[in-house]
């Protein structure tokens, strides 16, 4: 029998409408609202607690929660669940993350719908367990070997962090891919007031079941009911005798693997279904830009101490506005090059060695100056370390 | 075995239409298998709208292809974390394992251990053919001392893994070990561990004659199926020679293959507990608190 | 009596070994894949065990029991690397 998500039933067990949480909680919460009811963890931290919450609320839904044997054990017995038809997350860090690669692949090629949670934590190897960063930008993007397009969003604070969750489950239902939530160990560990959302301001995508005749049902080409690339889900048990397989195979999902036309199509399609709605998908958070001529352009924790720089040296005189990117993957190149047009700095502040530095480089083209701001060892930029940056004393 | 159900109308019910003949060299075990599977899933009678099958990598692996029916063709190794996944979603669902050795014992031994040792409802079939026989031929956990592959050209100087004695350890609910050269104790075999409660494991010794047979001077089909027939000794007997039997005797047992029935027991399985753990929660409205321990006040 | 589906056979001869009566030998037709399918000798003591018919690796062999002698139908042409040839 599989999962009904009751929306009554949720909200009595996740309590009170406005709460003092940590950010793993939050996510934890916002699963549990979007209606996953398939959890496979392994305790890292520092999302161990992502882990903890589930076991204790998931049960009290009627979902289930198994600790898997290890990270690769748990995103695939994820994307098993996704086939099953539940929706399904893991939550992990760092070493975790490039455990769960090869699975993410195949997930990516067997198109599959589920949530990865990284609260990202220093690199590389066991670094800093308990300290945060955003080192695994580059590897959300291009971790896993072959082409793919990825999802990934970039909480900053906690609140963000149960509706990034949410969202991050709405976007991969929409377009059956792997979805990636990068928080980091600061915003993780953090903990700050939420409002858990009603109902009725909730915005839940399910996936698209397969209801038509057996005998007509494509499983992997464009979708046989709507105008769009992606296929129809036939979750397992309901009579379609699906033949999934990560080898490269053609529309009715046999292996094809000595024909060139057969793997160009399959790619090009799982990767166009992103590429072309890119406009849709992307979320950016503008403030200040109207009169700017420096801006930040920074997503996550950077963004916190670069706001507050940003009023200080508004203070001073120095004309300063940011882009805060919500959604980091697929990386909004448009909307970075008419930012790139209009002022004559951008500064990306990263704690990292300078990773989103380059697409923004890429996507400015030369239009305008772009200097990157690294921080690493765990601790977040300070607001008066960003001020040189922008000229102020 | 039923008289109305001939391999004409198995083909027609259980083959994937589109897909066959098989990609299997002649003589390999591995379509034998296929075929046992069959009957016993026949002689069920089971609705194959809710059956699931999941397979790894390698030659066994591409079984799950020839059925129609739902199936599952992961990365290599974690077949079972797979399955433990569909499982999960949708308890309903019979799910089916079809492995090897090297992807059962070798790169997928953790999740191996652990499916048997939560018990979780599913038949994992798996079809040792002591080598690596898809990639060429290279060395497999199991492959006996002595033996030649090619990655050990002169001779396997490891000993090799016995399987079913770990999942009996492990305390698996049903745990055999046949060979594909006789059918009739197979299907029957296989009847009970499908309708088995818990983790079973049924492991059948499939003879390879491209990559292991021949190289190690065993290439003759004929002569290789006489051998796996020579080699092996029921359990009921090997373990009467070992605990009564000459010495002699007992030195004759060394090359011989173990297989019957390991174990036959009754555990509850996984799902089972955590369904009664979920209806202790949810049944009784729990007047446990939600999380939040610091109240705001305004 | 016993009907072959010559294009599925793989030439491996295990059901020649297998028959406990020795009643199957090889044909003299040469299949697609260049091998010989079996068939039942002149003189035969076919009993119906099925034993034959279980050990196939490929599903090419089937027995039809003498009271149940239908019409078999012409399998279908299969290419010898696999689909249907139209």
């Amino acid at each position: 029998m599989r999962y009904k998500r009751d929306p009554k039933k949720i909200r009595e067990v996740l309590g009170d409408k406005v709460q003092f949480v940590l950010g793993d909680m939050a996510c934890v919460y916002g699963g549990i609202l979007a209606g996953c009811s398939f959890f496979g963890g392994y305790p890292i931290t520092p999302a161990s607690e992502v882990a903890e919450g589930m076991a204790r609320l998931l049960p009290r839904v009627g979902g289930t929660y198994i600790q898997m044997e290890d990270e690769i054990g748990s995103i695939a017995a994820v994307i098993g669940a996704s086939w099953g038809g539940a929706k399904a997350m893991t939550a992990t860090s760092g070493p975790g993350f490039s455990l769960m690669m090869e699975n993410y692949g195949f997930a990516v090629m067997t198109e599959t719908p589920c949530v990865i949670v990284n609260i990202q934590r220093t690199g590389p190897s066991t670094g800093q367990p308990t300290l945060g960063a955003q080192g695994d930008m580059m590897q959300a993007r291009w971790g896993t070997h072959g082409d793919f397009e990825a999802i990934a969003l970039a909480p900053s604070n906690v609140q963000e962090c149960l509706d990034f969750t949410i969202e991050a489950f709405n976007l991969s239902e929409k377009y059956r891919n792997p979805v990636c939530v990068m928080a980091d160990g600061e915003i993780g560990h953090l903990r700050e007031r939420i409002t858990i959302p009603d109902e009725k301001d909730l915005k839940i995508i399910n996936r698209v079941e397969a209801t038509i005749d057996k005998e007509k049902f494509i499983p992997f080409g464009v979708s046989q009911t709507r105008k769009s690339k992606v296929p129809d889900f036939p979750v397992f048990g309901t009579g379609y005798h699906t033949y999934v397989t990560g080898l490269t195979h053609n529309e009715k999902g046999f292996p094809a693997t000595d024909k060139q036309k057969d793997h160009e199509k399959l790619v090009k399609r799982i990767t166009s279904k992103i590429s072309d709605d890119i406009d849709k998908i992307v979320k950016v958070e503008e403030t200040h830009l109207d009169d700017a001529d420096i801006a930040f352009v920074t997503y996550g924790a950077s963004a916190r101490p670069a706001e507050t720089a940003m009023e200080l040296a508004r203070k001073k005189g120095v004309k300063v506005g940011m882009l805060r990117l919500k959604i980091v993957w697929p990386f909004p190149e448009k909307v970075i090059y008419k930012l790139g047009k209009k002022v004559d700095k951008i500064i990306v502040p990263e704690m990292n060695l300078g990773q989103i530095v380059h697409p923004v480089k890429e996507a400015v083209s030369g239009n305008c100056e772009v200097v990157s701001a690294p921080k690493i060892g765990g601790e977040m930029h300070l607001p008066h370390e960003l001020l040189p940056y922008l000229g102020v004393k | 075995m039923t008289e109305i159900k001939t391999a004409e109308e198995l083909n027609k019910k259980y083959l994937r239409e589109g897909m066959w003949p098989t990609i299997f060299c002649n003589g390999c075990g591995n379509g034998v298998v296929l075929e046992y599977t069959f009957w016993a899933l026949e002689e069920l009678g089971w609705d194959m709208d809710k059956v699931v099958f999941v397979s790894g990598i390698g030659c066994s692996s591409r079984l799950p292809g020839y059925i129609n029916a739902d199936g599952l063709h992961t990365t290599h190794g974690r077949a079972l974390a797979f399955a433990t996944g569909i499982k999960a979603a949708n308890p309903d669902l019979n799910v089916i394992v079809f492995t090897g050795d090297g992807d059962c014992a070798g790169i997928g031994g953790n999740h191996f251990i652990h499916a048997a040792r939560r018990n979780i409802d599913m038949t994992v079939i798996m079809i040792n053919n002591f080598i690596y026989g898809m990639t060429g031929g290279q060395l497999a956990p199991t492959t006996p001392f002595g033996s030649i592959a090619t990655t050990a050209p002169y001779g396997n100087i490891e000993h090799p893994f016995d399987i079913c004695n770990l999942a009996k350890a492990l305390g698996a609910n049903y745990v055999a070990r046949w060979t594909v050269t006789h059918p009739y104790q197979p299907i029957k075999s296989l009847k009970r561990a499908l309708q088995k409660k818990g983790f079973s494991l049924v492991e059948f010794l499939a003879p390879c004659p491209t990559a292991y047979g021949r190289r190690n001077k065993l290439g003759d089909i004929k002569k290789l199926w006489k051998w796996y027939e020579d080699h092996t000794i029921l359990l009921e007997d090997y373990e009467r020679i070992m605990s009564y039997g000459s010495e002699e005797e007992k030195e004759a047992m060394k090359d011989m293959f173990p297989i019957g029935v390991f174990q036959d027991i009754d555990k509850p399985g996984f799902f089972e507990e955590y369904q009664k753990l979920v209806a202790r929660l949810m049944g009784k409205n729990n007047k446990k608190t939600a999380e939040a321990k610091v109240v705001i006040k305004k | 009596m016993i009907v072959v589906n010559e294009d599925w056979c793989k030439g491996c001869n295990l059901c020649i070994e297998r028959c406990p009566v020795n009643a199957l030998e090889e044909s003299d037709t040469i299949n697609r894949r260049g091998v010989r399918p079996p068939r039942l000798k002149e003189v035969n003591e076919c009993n119906c065990c099925r034993l034959c018919e279980l050990v196939c690796p490929d599903f090419a062999i089937t027995v039809i029991p003498e009271e149940k002698k239908k019409d078999v139908k012409k399998p279908l042409l299969r290419s010898p690397v696999g689909g249907i040839n139209r």
